[in-house]
């Protein structure tokens, strides 16, 4: 085997679907937990994951195949992969390719780290945050999460 | 429908008009059937004396009418209803709800949830904006809020009384003093966003020294669950304890504050000097609380 072929196995192309690129390295599956991709989804799944990448060292890859991400699905991983690039792909082609933007508000993406926050309580709400430059406010309590936002994803 | 949540969503402007406000009710001159044929529900799911009458005062003061449920064991949270939901029942029987809950947030829920507005009267170790409110006035009767020293000692990390008073006060140009034992500071990340909206915070472990150069002394009570035996509770908590003795060279208009129920913080000498306001900073609690009342029903 070549370089050039095993360089193919590890991006092979998918037919229809989503490829996100340049994520950070080591949160595809955070990346995946966020878009709500359970193990026992229908779509096929690829996850490349350390892939060696010029501009970042190290990236993650993911594609998922029969399945278009609509931009406010992907604007939520920005969080974890703010560099990540989406690319739409039909019929082998690149129809579409985006960044990724962070929203003002997160729903139902954070668990609020805070035990006495109502939004942990049995109530029909989801936890909301605000997005700060210094992290993730959260709108019911206003606690606010400034570090190591992935291990508080939902 | 104006809602009062958090001392976060206001700005200097209406903070102001509510003491505008509230020094008008102060003096007297108002209409005393201005909420008359307004009811107003207190949701008390925490146990609560000044807050609790000093709304159904200021209720009865302006001619209007009050329900209550007292505790949780009284209401249908009991029998595992959410808190959305009681919301939404008690909506319908009142013109405005003022709510107090052990659950940080509640107040912020139960703003979706209400047809009505909602009054937060205390949530868990998070806001309580009318207390915020009565200690700005207080203050502002005896002094301009602009450019003082004020101090806040006793527990910063846990207190909400504290955190909304240091929020309220980096609007008007004031140092703060954050004078509290080795674990009790106030978080880090208050401290920041503190200082990231101009304000000049100072740290302190020790009364002795700054209490001289105070304008201010807003004390807070120091809890015994804190810490890990009742010895070291009495070490901080005598440390900390403010006698005549401790007030010895303190400038001739230092104003202490206290939002009450003491425990310890304070000697009750201290209660005949001129600098003890914490008896009328409670009783201030009748007019700001018909400003706030008012301004979402009138």
């Amino acid at each position: 085997m070549t370089p050039g072929q095993n360089r193919t196995l590890l991006v092979s192309q998918i037919k229809d679907g989503t490829v996100i690129d340049h994520i950070t390295a080591g949160e595809a599956l955070n990346v995946l937990t966020i878009l709500g991709i359970a193990g026992t989804t229908t779509e096929s799944l690829s996850i490349a994951t350390n892939v060696a990448s010029r501009k970042e060292g190290r990236k993650d890859i993911l594609k998922i195949e029969r399945r278009e991400l609509r931009k406010e699905e992907v604007d939520r991983i920005a969080l974890i992969a703010p560099h990540a690039t989406i690319n739409i792909i039909r019929d082998y082609e690149v129809v579409e390719k985006k960044g990724v933007t962070i929203p003002a508000v997160i729903r139902a993406v954070v668990k609020c780290p805070n035990p006495g926050c109502i939004s942990n309580a049995k109530e029909p709400i989801e936890s909301a945050f605000e997005v700060l430059p210094k992290g993730l406010h959260c709108l019911y309590c206003d606690w606010i999460i400034t570090r190591d936002i992935a291990s508080h994803i939902i | 429908m104006r809602h009062i949540i958090s001392i976060r969503d206001f700005e200097r402007r209406d903070l102001d008009h509510f003491l505008d406000q509230a020094e008008k009710f102060a003096k007297g001159g108002f209409d005393r059937n201005r909420l008359a044929g307004k009811i107003v529900a207190l949701l008390f799911f925490e146990p609560s004396t000044r807050t609790r009458m000093s709304f159904a005062s200021a209720m009865a003061r302006l001619g209007g009418d009050c329900i209550s449920v007292d505790s949780v064991e009284a209401s249908s949270i009991a029998k595992g209803e959410s808190l959305a939901d009681t919301i939404r029942v008690v909506s319908g029987y009142t013109d405005a709800i003022v709510l107090r809950h052990p659950k940080e947030g509640a107040a912020r829920l139960a703003s979706e949830f209400a047809t009505v507005p909602v009054i937060n009267a205390g949530d868990g170790a998070g806001q309580h904006p009318s207390q915020t409110l009565l200690d700005l006035y207080t203050i502002r009767k005896s002094m301009k809020l602009d450019g003082l020293d004020v101090g806040i000692l006793g527990d910063l990390r846990y207190g909400r009384t504290a955190h909304s008073l240091a929020y309220a006060l980096s609007l008007y140009g004031v140092t703060l003093h954050a004078i509290a034992p080795k674990g009790l500071e106030f978080p880090e990340g208050l401290l920041e966003e503190l200082k990231d909206r101009g304000m000049e915070v100072r740290n302190h472990h020790d009364i002795g020294r700054i209490i001289k150069s105070l304008d201010v002394l807003y004390i807070t009570r120091i809890q015994k669950e804190r810490f890990p035996d009742l010895g070291s509770y009495y070490d901080v908590a005598s440390s900390y304890r403010i006698t005549p003795e401790t007030l010895q060279g303190v400038k001739d208009h230092l104003i202490l504050l206290h939002p009450l129920p003491r425990v310890d913080e304070i000697d009750p000498r201290v209660d005949s000097t001129p600098y003890a306001r914490y008896f009328e900073q409670s009783r201030n609690g009748v007019p700001v609380r018909m400003a706030l009342l008012s301004e979402v029903m009138g």
